[in-house]
């Protein structure tokens, strides 16, 4: 990748107006590569520091699989170096499952899949999708990638203090969380998370209302492109109040507060000795006001890129955009509305709870508009199967699966039995596992020619692609069957304690093997990916013959990303153009004379 | 490299960059004042009983005047770069900085004479919600005052070399102002009065 | 913009009338609350005086009046979520919204529910 920094002549740099900034473009390693205020190397920090996460985070799932398979069986392996404080004998302890618990959650979302399809994806496409030279405000843009890193680091050595990590589960529910051990150090990592989000999202509004090139008007405007600035507008307006509620939380932790902690709360036979007054279930609000439209932050960009993938694999132009566009911003503005349906069993009344069904059934419906538009999108299409396409694929019926389960937990009635089993688990993990990370993983292989100038291997995406569709289903389609049996979630020996979940346990094991199976599948695409960086097919810069902004530039982009300026003279998807030369009429290509 | 809309405005959208980017930050400022005092709603309506009269009314005004004050000052001091009147900016511009230095020399009477009778906000939900409330805004208002003191000292220099990025530069710290200000013109009444 | 020097003359006048205005309006403010009002009406009165403050501050000092679409959406937005994020926790906290029966939870009430 050292070619990022190009001294070719860049549209919106002047080259030889202002000598000295070509003396400029000479930045040192440090510069050019750590802390670079480029948007594609921050896009790639972001990308390359989210898929790390995301690994790690799917190692303490195999570690926490295995005592659900096999509970107090010693952990092979690395059960032995895991210590007195975590698994005397190498057989787990109760407090550490909970942390495992909560950290992979906490690992999986907010420093794996939001950097990376998010501070990745948005980073590096984005102003090329728009024309831009870069973002905004680079410097802020590369401030909050280290915020990032800051508040990754935090949470991992949470890991080696004394009471471990956090494990109030990922969301943190007060009077436990209030008191647990390790939750002092989440709730600090936390604010440099958020920090890094605020900032970022600004970046993202500001680039796409400000930097758009001519001729793109908004409703020529890739998918993509709107599917990050409406997950932009969710960062900006509800992280902040976690970041009060994180506030609340540590003052009641560090200073004895009591803003969660009610009156005359006994703990271990003993009253707690604080003032009290406070309520448990304010936290609820604040984290699931942020929570709720977060779950559309893991799904909407990994729709965009989805969308993007499908047009240039039909031949055709998405259909139904506008109303893809009308939904995608309709969702954002509903996910303020629904949080409380995570909240129906916390006694509220049953005006309120009918209003947060309302909206919950309301909110389902663009979500399928944009699912039907995108499966329309195949009738009469002209497929071609590449690796991004196979993977863009099958986030349709994942996403569906993982939808349409959702339906009888937004419905209080149905909800009553299925709130906090293995139902909800499989529920989320559908949407978010096969749906979202199998949408970024389409995003690595489709982008992957524009950051690197080759394309990734076919055969080893191809097994990469079946090997983990299979896996990804065997773990989480049982995940349903346990839940309406009634097995509860965080439960450290797998619901074995209960009579009623004898006939499902069966399905921990069974998980176990596919896990290991998934786990597996990931290493055709790390081999595929550091070996194609060096050694892939070296392609020009539009090798899939798309017709977004993107792929006129240079692959890699240089500094300023394009070599004269963008102008954009249609839509985003005029494949198959009646009439056309070619299958596809790309946006910055004039009308022939 | 350069970006575009930095100082000169976006035709179809009338904005520079930093103007947007600002209001937006404000735009989350506003959710997160605002989970706070839902806070205060939800923890007041739960109460048995609210305390009254226990923060001193007078403090509590006189750093209201304060703070507009403060307001009218920051707005002058964008004004005289208007009017190029680079004495009156600096004059403006350091006498906000002075006006916000004195909120907090009240507010640090206020907290010590909280703490010094055991009042701290372990003592009750009020009070509690009124050391974060205020210790929060108190937080913003030293952020301001970083911000201020970088453009009185270092940050000068801009004036010289692209004045119109200059003046947009204290437009945009005036509107952070101004946002201070305006959450403040929330607690007294909520806090103090009600 | 406000490059033209009669403009900006004429924008310091109000400015300072602006600052006059809502030093007034807080000496009203505490007087109000001498006043000792039932908690509702008082409730009432502080809120509608610190709105009238702060729309004087958002439209003069952070030029709001004059500002432009974007600006305007995007605080839109953020005041309709900023009030349901206000009004719908404690919503729910108040079993009987659409019936006539007394509230169980909400209103004055010992603490902890």
């Amino acid at each position: 990748m050292d070619n990022v920094s190009s001294h070719g002549t860049t549209a919106h740099g002047h080259v030889h107006e202002h000598p000295h900034e070509h003396a400029h473009e000479e930045l040192g390693w440090w510069r050019k590569y750590v802390f670079s205020v480029d948007h594609k190397v921050i896009g790639i920090q972001y990308a390359i520091t989210g898929l790390l996460f995301l690994l790690f985070g799917f190692c303490l799932m195999m570690i926490m699989r295995w005592q659900l398979a096999y509970p107090g069986r010693p952990i092979p392996l690395i059960g032995q170096w895991l210590g007195q404080a975590r698994a005397p004998m190498g057989i787990m302890l109760p407090e550490f499952y909970n942390q495992l618990g909560a950290m992979h959650g906490t690992i999986m979302v907010f420093m794996g899949v939001v950097p990376l399809a998010v501070g990745g994806f948005g980073n590096f496409v984005l102003p090329l999708q728009i024309g831009a030279p870069d973002m905004a405000f680079p410097k802020i843009n590369m401030a909050s990638y280290w915020a990032y890193f800051l508040g990754g680091v935090t949470m991992l050595l949470s890991f080696f203090q004394r009471g471990g990590a956090a494990q109030s589960g990922w969301t943190s529910y007060p009077p436990l969380a209030d008191i647990a051990d390790g939750q002092t150090v989440w709730l600090i990592g936390m604010v440099f998370l958020i920090t890094s989000s605020l900032l970022g999202s600004i970046n993202f509004i500001v680039t796409t209302v400000q930097l758009r090139a001519k001729g793109l008007s908004w409703m020529r405007l890739p998918f993509f492109v709107w599917a990050q600035f409406v997950t932009s507008f969710l960062l900006l307006l509800a992280f902040p109040p976690l970041e009060a509620a994180a506030v609340l939380q540590l003052m009641d932790r560090l200073v004895g507060t009591s803003f969660f902690l009610p009156s005359g709360l006994v703990i271990s036979g003993k009253p707690l000795a604080v003032a009290g007054g406070g309520n448990p279930v304010l936290w609820q609000h604040l984290f699931w006001f942020l929570a709720h439209p977060e779950v559309y932050v893991l799904i909407l960009p990994a729709m965009g890129i989805v969308s993007e993938i499908i047009a240039n694999n039909t031949r055709k132009p998405l259909w139904g955009y506008t109303a893809m566009v009308y939904s995608v911003v309709f969702i954002g503005f509903m996910s303020f509305v629904v949080w409380a349906h995570h909240m129906f069993m916390t006694g509220m009344g049953t005006t309120m709870s009918a209003f947060f069904q309302t909206t919950t059934m309301i909110i389902s419906i663009p979500s399928v508009v944009i699912l039907t538009a995108l499966l329309l999108s195949l009738w009469g299409a002209s497929i071609r199967f590449t690796t991004p396409m196979l993977f863009a694929l099958a986030f349709l019926p994942m996403f569906g699966i993982g939808g349409l389960t959702g339906l009888p937990l937004g419905l209080a009635p149905s909800d009553i039995h299925l709130h906090d089993t293995y139902y909800v688990i499989g529920h989320f993990h559908y949407v978010v596992a096969p749906g979202t990370i199998f949408g970024l993983f389409a995003g690595v292989y489709y982008w992957f020619p524009k950051a690197t100038g080759r394309k990734m291997n076919d055969l080893l995406g191809t097994l990469h692609f079946w090997t983990s569709f299979l896996c990804i289903n065997l773990v989480f389609m049982p995940m349903f069957i346990e839940g309406l049996a009634g097995m509860n979630r965080r439960m450290y020996d797998g619901g074995m304690q209960y009579k009623y979940n004898a006939s499902v346990l069966h399905w921990n094991v069974v998980q176990g093997y596919a896990a290991w199976g998934l786990g597996l599948a990931q290493i055709f695409f790390i081999v595929n990916f550091f070996m194609s960086i060096k050694w892939g097919k070296a392609v020009d810069r539009n090798p899939w013959e798309a017709t977004t902004l993107e792929w006129s530039a240079p692959s890699p982009p240089g500094h300023g990303n394009f070599l004269t300026e963008p102008i954009v003279y249609r839509g985003p998807y005029e494949y198959s153009v009646p009439g056309a030369a070619r299958d596809f009429s790309p946006q910055f290509e004039p009308e022939k004379a | 490299m350069n970006i575009p809309y930095t100082v000169e405005i976006r035709p179809d959208t009338g904005l520079a960059n930093g103007k947007l980017g600002i209001w937006l930050f404000l735009a989350s400022e506003v959710m997160l004042f605002g989970a706070l005092f839902s806070t205060y709603i939800i923890l007041r309506n739960g109460a048995a009983e609210w305390p009254h009269g226990e923060l001193s009314v007078p403090l509590g005004a006189i750093n209201t005047v304060i703070l507009i004050s403060s307001s009218v000052t920051m707005v002058m001091a964008w004004a005289s770069l208007k009017l190029n009147d680079w004495a009156k900016h600096r004059l403006y511009l350091i006498a906000t900085f002075v006006l916000a230095a004195l909120f907090l020399v009240n507010k640090y009477f206020e907290y010590s004479d909280h703490l010094a009778k055991g009042e701290g906000p372990w003592h009750s939900t009020f009070l509690a919600i009124y050391f974060t409330l205020t210790g929060l805004h108190g937080l913003h208002i030293v952020g301001g005052m970083i911000v201020m003191a970088y453009f009185i000292g270092p940050g000068a220099k801009l004036w010289k070399a692209n004045a119109d990025q200059f003046a947009n530069r204290i437009e945009y710290t005036g509107l952070y102002w101004h946002f201070v200000d305006l959450v403040w013109i929330f607690l007294f009444p909520v806090l103090y009065l009600l | 913009m406000h490059s033209d020097h009669g403009d900006v003359h004429a924008s310091v006048r109000k400015y300072f009338m602006i600052g006059a205005a809502l030093l007034i309006f807080t000496g009203i403010t505490v007087a109000a609350n001498l006043m000792h009002l039932a908690i509702p009406l008082a409730i009432t009165v502080a809120l509608a005086i610190a709105i009238t403050k702060a729309s004087m501050v958002a439209a003069v000092f952070m030029h709001l009046s004059d500002e432009k679409k974007w600006i305007y959406g995007a605080l839109l937005l953020t005041v309709i979520f900023f009030f349901v994020l206000m009004s719908v926790p404690s919503f729910t906290n108040m079993d009987v919204i659409g019936t006539h029966e007394p509230a169980i939870g909400g209103g004055e009430h010992p603490a902890g529910h």
